[in-house]
């Protein structure tokens, strides 16, 4: 009965195939997981969306969206309604057919990368050898979308968004990447798949997520980092910066165009949570050996549902970076500090079973990490804005 | 050390999550269609003309001076004078506005039609809710939208219509003692002889009237 539930989805699936005749049931197969994808993250894109500014509501004492539905909950449906019957502008110099590709650039480049994530026991599209690479491969052509879209607007702030998104994203690809490369090192796989079964084991009940080792809670934290300027979400989101852009790269977008962009936007939350959560959290697997019963996909969503909060935590409370904070962050802090745990994921991996590694690399960390950000902190003076000329 | 500030906003903001579901004076925002807090007193959108009595035809203060539409900033008003005349509140015959129209999407709430008029006859107004489906004809207020009674005018500016009132009742006072003492003195002259008439008639004036300002 509990193996059924866990498995109710691709039992599910095979059971809709068997209808179809042998040489169609592969195709079939994959058109049916592709759909249920294609079906699932919207609908969670629109519970996120609704979470969202019911959750900043709360933050900032007020109530949020109530007033469409019960407590709210059908206001995405009455900003889909909206979005959907809103006039399509395309400026007149814009070069229409790029202006046109890049939400549709963007979204399908977003889901790609669900393609290879495990989201369930059995349950991945394609269970691929390099997963991790083709993940990243993906990730990195949002940015073309986006640039795609700043150019082709003619619009200065689209342009400028545009730029700004493209040197974060850049910057902070990378540390997205070494800070995944120490789950690689330590698992010997770029397959999430195996990735995922190489944390589901436990002892003493507890499982063996990377989280819980000292590179992998550091690893986890860098990558929550890059995760957040990656996504373009609070306290990052200078490309879309409101007060000093209009919208960023997306300002000469409306209607189902910009809709689109807003969902490749929650969609890329939702996917770089996915992977966050099969990298460092054990992906599907049960936080304790005596809830394994509980389906796996559960977890997986739970997993997921718990980091969209904590993204929506962190842009309720953080301000937004200025553009040299940003750079500065990323190439004086966080790139140092993801170098330094590849080299501690290496030391942990051939330092053998024993507490002493668990000293050795949670020294070193803590020690980079003070050192590091002291250093960062002294230039800092905050204090009476000084003004050259205007005194 | 690097990061606790972070650490520290975020203990924040987590206070006021679940803070907002325990006490509900956090909240800071009023359902309004619901809800809706007591306008301040001293709050004005656009003007109406008041009227006294029952009848909003009857009892208009507005005597169609036109002053109100000549000092208009945006000239919102337009005003049509009467050909026949009616009494106003001191029996006085006076004309009348026979059209008297604002456009409220023109009026600017500046508040000069209210400064300058001589018959406490135009107020400004508190009410907001003016939404239309015709920008046009739907916020172009006539006569009849306009008028709203004086009680009307005492529940949203109560010391203002307070005082509006003691001073038209003073005015009223002022020109019924002048009309008594008209109507005496022309009684007097009336009784007395042509000879002593010019003594009498400024000595019974003051006695009987208010104190002159």
């Amino acid at each position: 009965m509990i193996e059924w539930l866990d498995q109710i989805f691709v039992l599910l699936k095979h059971w809709l195939v068997g209808y179809l005749p042998a040489s169609w049931q592969t195709v079939a197969g994959v058109v049916l997981s592709v759909v249920a994808i294609v079906a699932v993250y919207p609908a969670l894109f629109a519970l996120t969306t609704v979470l969202e500014r019911k959750g900043v509501g709360r933050i900032q004492n007020r109530l949020g969206p109530n007033r469409v539905g019960p407590y709210g909950i059908l206001q995405p449906i009455a900003d889909a309604i909206k979005s959907l019957t809103k006039e399509d502008i395309v400026p007149t110099s814009a070069d229409g057919v790029v202006h046109f590709l890049a939400p549709i650039a963007q979204v399908v480049t977003v889901f790609m990368g669900f393609a290879v994530l495990p989201m369930g026991r059995n349950m991945v599209l394609v269970d691929m050898d390099s997963a991790l690479l083709f993940y990243f491969a993906m990730g990195a052509s949002a940015e073309l979308s986006v640039f795609m879209a700043g150019w082709s607007s003619r619009n200065k702030y689209s342009l400028l968004g545009a730029m700004r998104a493209v040197a974060q994203m850049i910057s902070y690809e990378i540390v997205l990447l070494l800070s995944s490369v120490s789950v690689v090192m330590i698992t010997g796989s770029l397959s999430l798949v195996k990735i995922v079964e190489a944390q589901n084991q436990y002892s003493h009940g507890l499982p063996h997520w990377y989280i819980f080792t000292p590179w992998g809670f550091a690893g986890f934290v860098l990558y929550a980092i890059a995760a957040t300027a990656e996504t373009n979400r609070s306290p990052f989101d200078l490309p879309e910066g409101e007060s000093e852009l209009v919208a960023g790269y997306h300002t000469e977008y409306s209607g189902f165009k910009f809709a689109l962009f807003f969902l490749g936007e929650y969609v890329a939350m939702l996917s770089i949570s996915g992977l966050g959560s099969t990298l460092f959290l054990g992906g599907w697997s049960a936080p304790f050996s005596f809830l394994t019963w509980v389906p796996s996909w559960i977890w997986f969503f739970g997993k997921l549902f718990v980091s969209i909060c904590v993204f929506i935590w962190l842009r309720g409370t953080l301000p937004r970076l200025r553009q040299d904070q940003l750079m500065n962050f990323a190439w004086k802090f966080v790139l140092p500090m993801c170098l330094l745990n590849l080299f501690v994921a290496g030391l942990w991996r051939f330092m053998g079973e024993g507490w002493l590694r668990w000293v050795v690399c949670s020294a070193i960390l803590a020690l980079a990490y003070v050192v590091i950000g002291w250093e960062g902190m002294k230039r800092k003076q905050i204090g009476r804005r000084s003004y050259r000329y205007a005194d | 050390m690097l990061g606790d500030g972070i650490l520290k906003g975020l203990a924040v903001t987590a206070k006021n999550f679940a803070g907002s579901y325990v006490s509900k004076e956090r909240l800071t925002t009023v359902e309004y269609p619901e809800e809706r807090e007591p306008l301040p007193e001293d709050s004005r959108n656009f003007p109406f003309l008041v009227y006294d009595g029952g009848d909003w035809e009857k009892g208009l203060r507005c005597v169609a001076c036109q002053i109100c539409e000549k000092e208009c900033p945006p000239k919102c008003i337009y005003i049509e004078k009467s050909k026949d005349k009616k009494p106003d509140y001191v029996g006085k015959l006076q004309i009348y506005p026979a059209r008297f129209d604002i456009d409220i999407s023109v009026c600017m709430s500046c508040q000069i039609c209210v400064e300058v008029c001589p018959f406490e006859a135009i107020k400004m107004d508190t009410e907001f809710e003016l939404a239309t489906d015709d920008r046009f004809g739907g916020l172009l207020l006539d006569r009849q939208n306009l008028a709203k009674s004086n009680e009307y005018y005492h529940k949203i500016h109560p010391t203002e219509a307070a005082e509006v009132d003691a001073r038209l009742a003073e005015e009223k006072a002022k020109v019924e003692a002048k009309a008594k003492a008209a109507a005496e003195a022309a009684a007097a002259k009336a009784a007395a002889t042509p000879a002593q008439a010019p003594t009498a008639a400024p000595a019974t004036g003051p006695a009987e009237g208010e104190p002159r300002p």
